[in-house]
Formats: structure tokens, C-alpha cells, sequence
């Protein structure tokens, strides 16, 4: 569990980055920061392994205030993935896995044997392991970033827009293998984006911020979605558009049991199946006039992102 | 070429003496442009003051140093040291700015990431850094191998035994095959300097020459992992 307790941090050049923040990120569940870009959201990831301090307030992990030991061992204790994956380029991707096992002493040879099986476990082939990251591609890279965060078996996985700078197939990929690793793993996941999709596909709990990382609203993608606390959370998530407010088409002719679905400005969005005319879950009577939410209608939504 | 062979011994012996008097400041300007170039990369002052410095002292004529040295060190003006000190002070005024751009051409995102992931300040220096400022420190090094080896000639006007020797007594004495050995016998030196740099650089950083063949790697790779 991590708590912040008031934080604030007001950088030497006076911008307020992060002003009295207060949240509790629950273990084993994966928090996601979501935001535009200089809403702090990185500031607050960062001040999770001190590469950032507070100006004021504090942070605990499982009850210990972060402060109180030092900041390289608490690093090394907490798994971090970064864009680009930031990892070293004259290292080949083996050691690369086992930069912080053995940093921390462990014996080449066990750490390169757990490496390799880190590497299984994210889903890259062991060929690779004797590459240099400027070999490998954008996807691939990220992929190696996961595993070296993985390799001390930490408690705790920081993600800083891992998944940013690479192309949406390859993200959609890499997404799906991140909730098959935390269902595996079980760990307590900060996830940073300002992808509201990626946000609502990862988020165990989601806290949409705004400037100064005031929080615009804390909860599941269900609550935010059903209830957006303000018009800035409604505008955030695209329901003010439309865009998630999603419609039976009743100009299209059907065609079988499905019904062509569209979102608020008209455009289509998918289908759903109707047996009968009738919406599953929807109560008799309701049919082709009634409209259906959906968390996931990202494939359709890509200017969106 | 007659020449050569019935003086084989001075010229090689002369090649010994250049080789061995040159080695020295390319060893200390790579050494103490290490610390010169972190500060200089960490500290805005320090980086003006240093690369004004460097500047500077290398604009100095080197037979006006060779001369004044003595004085400054104490030593006498025939002691190879004068030549020496001098040739290291090149090479460090060279090295200092090659040493300050080599560790700013190190991506921040890799520090930033070395950093979040547990390398302590120093290992970080030593691990990441270091390494990854080689390449344009090893481009530098090469420079002040060569300026060194052509810079110390100049010191046979002093008397201190070198390959310059052969330039001087050849022009003194109007033979010209004599001026061209030293000049071929000191661009072999300066080429097998080069040579070995080169070599020890790919020894120690592979990784840049994998990164050189990347473009051929992705494209013999892109249809299998595809």
C-alpha cells in the first residue's frame, strides 16, 4: 500500500507541480495517473522512488515513510519502466535484465539465469538475449524495460508512459501482456499515461488529474464512466461528446441478430447482438430505441487517443 | 634509401625515443580529462573556465614552452621532462573540451533511468557514464595522439632525441632522403598510435559497432519476426 499524505512539490523555478495530494493506492491493484501532459503526473510517480522530493508532506509504503532509509536502496526495491525503456545501450539485453541483481551483489551467473527467465516471462525469445537494445524494436525494447523492472521481484512497478512511444498494434499487444502479468503476479502497479483508453483498459482504480495534480476524480472505470464527477472528468473521458454514449442505429436494416451501434456524433462504432430484436440485459420492451454504454469502444475511437 | 639502411639503428632507436616520449601525454591528457570534463559537463562556470583555459594554452607557441618550462619546473633546459610537460598540456587542453562534449553527448533518459532503478552516483559514473561518453572520447584521443606525435619533432630543437632529429640534421645538412624518413617514419608512428586506439575501442565498446550494422540487422530480422 502507498499513501501520500499532503504532498506537495514546488520546483526550484517556482512551478507548482503537485499541490497538497492525498490518496491512498491500495496493494496488488494497479493505480493508474491520468492527465494531459504538466498536470504532475510524472512528478508524482517520480516522488514514489525519490527521483523527486517532496517540498512538503510525506509518502509511505506499507505504513514506512520513504524518506526514512536510503534512496538507492529504495530504488533497487522498486521495479521502474520508463518510455524508450531507458536501458542502456552498451549493455547487451541479458545484462541489461540483470543491471539491478547485480548491482545488489547476486552472482553473474544466477542473475543471467533469472534474466532468461524473464525474458520468457514477457514474451521474448531467448535469441535475443545477446542483442544490444539498439538491435531490438521499439516493442521488443519496452518488453525488455518490463522485465528488468520484474528482475528484483519487487513489490511495487512503476510504469512512466511505457507504452508511449510505441505504434498502436504493437501497444495493444503489450497492454493485453501487462493484465496477463499482473493477473500472474499480482503487483501493486502506478501506471502513468495520458491515454484515458489505456487508463479505463489497466486501471484497477483510475484518478483523472488536472493542473497541479488536483484530483479530478478517483474510482473504478465503471464509477467514472457512470458518474464523471465534474465536465472536466466528462470532457476527459469523451462522454460530453458523445463519444462514449453509444446508440442503436435504427437506419441501418438488420441483417440476423445484430444491431449496429453509434456514438453520439453519428459515426458508427460496432455492433452488438440483439437476439430477436432485444439487447441483452436490456428489460423487456426495451429494444432498438434504447442505448448501451461501453467501456471498450477504443478500436473505433483512434482520433481519440 | 641507402641512407636508411646504413642508419638503421639511429633512425630506429630515434623511433624508440618518439614513441616512448609521445605515449606519456596521450596517457595523462586522457586521464586527467576525465575529472576536467565531468566538472566542466556538470558546472557551467567551470565548463567556461576550462574550455577558455584549454584554449587559451593551446594557442601558446610549443617552442616558446619548451623554453620557458625549465624556469616554471626547475628542471634543466636539456631534460626531456621540459618537452614532456609541455606535449601533456597540449594534449590536456585538447582533451578537456572532447571530454566535456563526450559526457554531454550521454542521453539524459539513460542517466535518468540508471538513477531510478538503484546505480549509486559513482557507479553510475563509472558504468554508464564512462562508457557511454567512449566514443567521442576515443574521437578526441585520436586527435591528441596524432597532435602529439607531430608536436614532439619540435622538441629535437631543444635537444631532446626524437624523430624531429632527422629533420634538422637533414636540413642542415641539405639532404633531403634524410628529412623525408623522419617525415615517413613519423607518420608511421602516428598511424600505428591511431591504429591501436581504434582496435582497443572496439574492444571495449562493441555495442557501438552493433548499433553501426543495425539498419542490416532489422531488415534481415524484420521478415522473421514479422
Amino acid at each position: 500500500m502507498i499513501e501520500f499524505h499532503s504532498v506537495t512539490k514546488r520546483f526550484p523555478d517556482g512551478t507548482l507541480a503537485v499541490e497538497d495530494f492525498s490518496l491512498v493506492l491500495p496493494s496488488r491493484k494497479t493505480t493508474v495517473f491520468v492527465g494531459s501532459s504538466g498536470c504532475g503526473k510524472t512528478t508524482l510517480l517520480r516522488m514514489i522512488n525519490r527521483m523527486i522530493d517532496p517540498s512538503s508532506g510525506s509518502i509511505e509504503i506499507d505504513g514506512v515513510d520513504i524518506a526514512s532509509g536510503s534512496a538507492v536502496a529504495l530504488r533497487r526495491s522498486i521495479g521502474y519502466v520508463m518510455q524508450n525503456s531507458g536501458l542502456l545501450p552498451h549493455r547487451r539485453v541479458i545484462d541489461n535484465v540483470a543491471t539491478v541483481p547485480l548491482l545488489k551483489g547476486v552472482k553473474k551467473v544466477d542473475a543471467h539465469t533469472q534474466a532468461m527467465e524473464l525474458l520468457d516471462t514477457v514474451g521474448l525469445d531467448r535469441a535475443l538475449a545477446y542483442r544490444y537494445p539498439s538491435q531490438l524494436s521499439g516493442g521488443q525494447q519496452q518488453r525488455v524495460g518490463v522485465a528488468r523492472g520484474l528482475a528484483v521481484n519487487p513489490n511495487i512497478l512503476l510504469m512512466d508512459e511505457p507504452f508511449g512511444a510505441v505504434d498502436p498494434i504493437v501497444r495493444d499487444d503489450l497492454q493485453q501482456e501487462l493484465l496477463r502479468l499482473q493477473h500472474d503476479l499480482d503487483k501493486t502497479v502506478v501506471f502513468v499515461t495520458h491515454d484515458i483508453d489505456e487508463a479505463f483498459l489497466l486501471g484497477d482504480q483510475v484518478v483523472i488529474l488536472e493542473k497541479g495534480a488536483q484530483i479530478a476524480q478517483v474510482g473504478t472505470p465503471k464509477e467514472i464512466l457512470a458518474n464523471p464527477a465534474s465536465d472536466f472528468v466528462a470532457s476527459f473521458i469523451g462522454a460530453d461528446r458523445g463519444k462514449r454514449r453509444l446508440a442503436v442505429d435504427s437506419t441501418v436494416s438488420r441483417s440476423g441478430d445484430d444491431v449496429v451501434l453509434v456514438d453520439g456524433a453519428g459515426y458508427v462504432a460496432g455492433v452488438i447482438e440483439a437476439p430477436g430484436g432485444v439487447l441483452p440485459g436490456a428489460g423487456a420492451g426495451v429494444s432498438t430505441n434504447s442505448r448501451a454504454r461501453s467501456v471498450s469502444n477504443k478500436t473505433d475511437q483512434a482520433g481519440d487517443a | 634509401m641507402l641512407w636508411l639502411w646504413d642508419n638503421l639503428d639511429l633512425v630506429l632507436g630515434l623511433t624508440a625515443d618518439h614513441v616512448r616520449l609521445s605515449i606519456i601525454p596521450i596517457v595523462v591528457g586522457f586521464i586527467v580529462c576525465i575529472p576536467f570534463g565531468w566538472l566542466a559537463n556538470r558546472y557551467t562556470v567551470a565548463r567556461t573556465i576550462l574550455l577558455t583555459l584549454g584554449g587559451v594554452l593551446f594557442s601558446i607557441p610549443s617552442l616558446a614552452l619548451f623554453v620557458t618550462l625549465p624556469a616554471l619546473l626547475g628542471t634543466r633546459i636539456l631534460d626531456e621532462a621540459n618537452v614532456v610537460v609541455a606535449l601533456c598540456i597540449y594534449a590536456i587542453a585538447v582533451m578537456v573540451r572532447g571530454a566535456a562534449d563526450a559526457f554531454s553527448s550521454v542521453s539524459r533518459d539513460v542517466i535518468s533511468s540508471s538513477t531510478a532503478v538503484g546505480f549509486s552516483a559513482v557507479s553510475r559514473f563509472w558504468t554508464v557514464e564512462f562508457p557511454l561518453a567512449g566514443p567521442v572520447l576515443l574521437a578526441s584521443l585520436r586527435v591528441v595522439s596524432v597532435s602529439t606525435v607531430s608536436l614532439l619533432s619540435v622538441g629535437s630543437l631543444i635537444g631532446v632525441q626524437s624523430l624531429g632529429y632527422l629533420f634538422i640534421n637533414g636540413y642542415q645538412r641539405d639532404f633531403p632522403e634524410e628529412i623525408l624518413i623522419g617525415i615517413v617514419f613519423t607518420v608511421i608512428v602516428a598511424v600505428l598510435f591511431d591504429t591501436i586506439l581504434v582496435l582497443v575501442g572496439r574492444l571495449l565498446m562493441p555495442w557501438t559497432r552493433a548499433t553501426r550494422r543495425r539498419r542490416w540487422v532489422t531488415s534481415a530480422t524484420a521478415s522473421v519476426s514479422a
